[in-house]
């Protein structure tokens, strides 16, 4: 009847894992913003899971909080691309290496 | 119930290999709005259905048109971008960050122990009791909640018009 919370937890660990995957190798601005919010969506997941099998709603509250702060997050890493591509006419973290010493 | 969940499962990690590995933001893009929606559904199957509402609005809704908005206002005319050459480190790092996570959950599978379930609770995951406990217990956190959110409407504001010269 009721899934299981190991099932959540290994969903929730596939998906993160893709996420750091697409950030490592992905050279794209959008694409390396989309992937945090993969992974950010895999640790609500595991909130979602604890939260069903502990019977609390606590963690459907930290839930609603990482979202909040993923939204947030989206709103001012955007804003950074458009200022990058203002500047640089590049949306590619590679050629983003005047930090680079 | 199991199947419903394994059915999403498959769904969900099929549509995020197809983000990571997409050559195109937009088509990447895309592909989430489709994982948003399957883990908003993993939400209604964890009796969380509130959190499900509001995973469709915020995610699949705002935060993908904000996306689709900046990657059309780019217009990127320049040669797709291929994925980043197989160089070796990156695949080690990859590897061990999957690792490192496995060994994470492992140990928490050891320490935690799980209590079973054994019946639906009445009343978790609807908007009433989420609401009751965010308003009485979680009521400082959800002000500065809205304080980070003033900031950032301020920010991305300042960053999105001013020319950085």
């Amino acid at each position: 009847m009721v899934v299981p919370v190991h099932y959540y937890l290994g969903l929730s660990l596939a998906l993160f894992t893709l996420g750091a995957i697409g950030v490592l190798i992905r050279r794209n601005i959008l694409i390396i913003l989309m992937c945090i919010e993969m992974m950010l969506n895999a640790v609500n997941l595991a909130f979602i899971g604890f939260a069903d099998a502990f019977k609390a709603i606590d963690g459907q509250i930290f839930v609603f909080f990482v979202m909040t702060v993923a939204a947030a997050e989206v709103a001012v890493g955007l804003a950074l691309v458009i200022a990058i591509y203002r500047n640089r006419a590049t949306v590619y973290v590679d050629d983003l290496n005047i930090l680079k010493w | 119930m199991e199947y419903l969940f394994l059915i999403l499962g498959a769904v969900a990690l099929i549509s995020g290999a197809l983000v990571v590995f997409q050559t195109h933001p937009l088509r990447s893009a895309l592909w989430l709005i489709v994982n948003f929606f399957t883990v908003a559904g993993l939400y209604l199957l964890a009796h969380a259905e509130f959190i499900a509402a509001i995973q469709i609005i915020v995610y699949a809704g705002a935060i993908m048109v904000l996306f689709l908005f900046v990657i059309m206002l780019l217009n990127l005319r320049q040669p797709e971008e291929e994925l980043a050459r197989p160089r070796l480190g990156l695949k080690i790092a990859g590897v061990t960050v999957a690792l490192f996570s496995a060994v994470l959950i492992g140990l928490g599978f050891a320490k935690v122990k799980i209590r079973p379930v054994t019946e639906v609770p009445l009343g978790l995951g609807n908007t009433e009791s989420v609401a009751r406990l965010l308003f009485t217990d979680y009521l400082l956190p959800f002000e500065v909640t809205s304080v980070l959110l003033l900031v950032a409407i301020v920010g991305s504001v300042v960053l999105a018009k001013a020319r950085l010269r």
